[in-house]
């Protein structure tokens, strides 16, 4: 298989990344290797064989459901490109 | 007191140098500071912080007149910049997290810390950890000391080029396919990678959650032993930390290797690997076995599938987790935007280098409607039947051993062009990621233009003591580990 531009410019899209048509260009082109790599795997016969999501098997570990850290607001709040009175900014969403 | 030759101790030295009161915690801050300073060319630190490292060294200082004192009391070390800092700003290698401040400290941050070391500051890599020469890094490239030509391997090249360059005695790095072991290989010196889950990942910057790994460089298997008993433990923040009790890494360190059996997976001596590496390699499997070892023949015929599938599992978790950076609650945002979604696309093509967006797509498109099965739980099942190799290899071996890396280091440029042939960089390594093994690379001779090539040493799953048994024995036979770059 290979992928179209298009199919760049939808997954860049999915993944909210701007994309100028130079760039496509060279991504498809470097895309296109990476799955032809890729391809490889699907030679091997997996039928009946249970996906391995983590190393060591198992469930992941909830723990309950508590507030554990508080009055961190501030220092949350420091790096932000843009806030106000204990709140993130961002653009108007609703008119 | 302090001598010429301070630098190039062991942390086993540095340690009883500090507990007999020959040398002080400030006097070895100044020591390091004073080489990162001499040494800048290298381009290893990305954040140095005098005040902060000597104030550290001065509490330690405390600890060790009232007795208070771990055997790490007063060793400096310096961290890899995946891992958040309060003191020092935590980047990533991206242009992302230009100046981040972290709130908090990483959990391995806060253990060594716990025990009295001293942060020299933060060290260079390739952008989120994804790389393999450190050419990623949106802060420039870093130089291999042994060659200044060549690279210093990546993703944890700032981490390799500093212990290598005796301008820190102990760095931390992470591993996700190869991230600790190429870059130790390449500057020949020990990368220590542990069990999956074994050390903690809170505070680590996420790149792929199922391989994600921290662990050392270091100038031998000793100190990495040393300071991962300071390093691993359970951590309920980490919701795939294992819960086991803390063990002693030098425990077995001083045990002869008679009886021990070495696993020589024949698929590691493949067409791929360079005459140069495989005559260091073959040599370093003639010293095990004149210390006692038996040699196995074994085979992990799925092995070299590792790198097909670690490039979907890894760039699918990447792209959740790189998700997180959308220019609102930090890291960069564009100047000018039309509206919310424009301002998080705008964001993220300005922040974000070639490389993570390159994978954040590969992530979004095998993770994308349709396509799912094809590639993400493909890539699982075929990453179970790569694991399920290595159980079976291990009722025949107790450590596996063979090449690092195809090459020695390669030169700038000579890769970076050709993204495929740069992954094939971790062609060895991947394999133990996928599994989730401990695996370390440790110095075994010199290759093509005198850089050096690294001997991998993996094991099964929590015996981290035995594979850094053989790694010490060896290095107890050997001078490898104790040559350092002309020059420094």
């Amino acid at each position: 298989m290979s992928l179209s531009l298009a199919d760049v410019a939808r997954i860049a899209h999915l993944a909210r990344i701007e994309i100028t048509a130079t760039e496509a260009d060279r991504t498809l082109a470097q895309l296109n290797d990476i799955f032809s790599m890729i391809e490889k795997m699907q030679a091997v016969d997996t039928t009946g064989i249970e996906p391995m999501a983590h190393p060591l098997g198992g469930h992941q570990r909830l723990r309950e459901d508590l507030v554990t850290e508080t009055g961190r607001r501030e220092t949350s709040l420091a790096n932000a490109p843009a806030q106000r009175d204990g709140l993130f900014l961002v653009p108007k969403v609703i008119e | 007191m302090i001598g010429d030759a301070l630098h190039r101790s062991t942390i086993a030295d540095l340690s009883r140098l500090l507990s007999a009161r020959e040398v002080s915690a400030v006097e070895l801050a100044h020591l390091y500071l004073n080489r990162i300073d001499a040494h800048r060319d290298l381009n290893a630190f990305l954040d140095v912080r005098p005040e902060v490292t000597l104030a550290q060294a001065a509490a330690a200082d405390a600890r060790l007149a009232c007795g208070d004192a771990t055997p790490l009391t007063g060793i400096p070390v310096a961290h890899k910049d995946i891992f958040v800092t309060r003191d020092f700003a935590s980047t990533a290698g991206s242009r992302m997290l230009a100046g981040y401040m972290s709130p908090f400290d990483a959990a391995v941050v806060e253990n060594l810390g716990a025990a009295g070391m001293v942060t020299l500051g933060k060290l260079n890599c390739d952008e989120f950890a994804m790389g393999s020469s450190n050419e990623n890094s949106a802060y420039g490239n870093v130089l291999n000391p042994w060659d200044k030509s060549a690279v210093p391997g990546g993703s944890s090249g700032g981490s390799s080029a500093a212990v290598a360059a005796r301008i820190a005695p102990v760095a931390t790095a992470t591993d996700t396919g190869g991230s600790i072991r190429e870059p130790a290989a390449f500057t020949g010196i020990t990368g220590t990678k542990p069990t999956y889950g074994r050390p903690s990942r809170w505070g680590m910057i996420a790149f792929a959650s199922s391989l994600d790994t921290a662990g050392l460089m270091t100038g031998s298997a000793e100190d990495a032993a040393l300071v991962l008993n300071a390093m691993v433990g359970f951590d309920a923040r980490d919701s795939t930390s294992i819960d086991r009790p803390p063990e002693d890494y030098t425990r077995s360190l001083a045990q002869p290797l008679n009886g021990m059996r070495i696993g020589v997976p024949g698929e590691f001596f493949g067409a791929g690997l360079a005459a140069d590496v495989e005559s260091a390699i073959r040599t370093a499997l003639d010293t095990y076995r004149g210390l006692g070892a038996t040699l196995v023949d074994i085979s992990l015929p799925n092995a070299e599938l590792g790198i097909p599938v670690y490039y979907v599992v890894a760039p699918a978790e990447c792209s959740s987790n790189l998700s997180r950076f959308d220019g609102v609650r930090y890291g960069h945002r564009a100047k000018n935007y039309s509206d919310l979604t424009d301002m998080i696309k705008k964001s993220r093509a300005e922040g974000l280098g070639p490389e993570p967006k390159r994978r954040i797509l590969i992530g979004a498109y095998v993770l994308s409607h349709g396509y799912y099965d094809a590639y993400y739980i493909k890539a699982q099942q075929v990453r179970r039947l790569i694991a399920d190799e290595f159980r079976e290899a291990f009722r025949l071996c107790d450590v596996i051993a063979g090449p690092v890396t195809t090459s020695v280091a390669f030169g700038f440029g000579e890769k970076a062009a050709d993204p495929v042939s740069m992954y094939m960089s971790d062609l060895y390594t991947i394999p133990g990621s996928l599994a989730g093994i401990p695996s370390m690379s440790i110095p075994c001779g010199f290759g093509a233009h005198q850089r050096p090539v690294g001997l991998q040493l993996m094991a099964n799953y929590f015996d981290e003591a035995r594979m850094l048994n053989a790694a010490h024995q060896y290095q107890l036979a050997t001078d490898w580990h104790r040559l350092v770059p002309p020059g420094f």
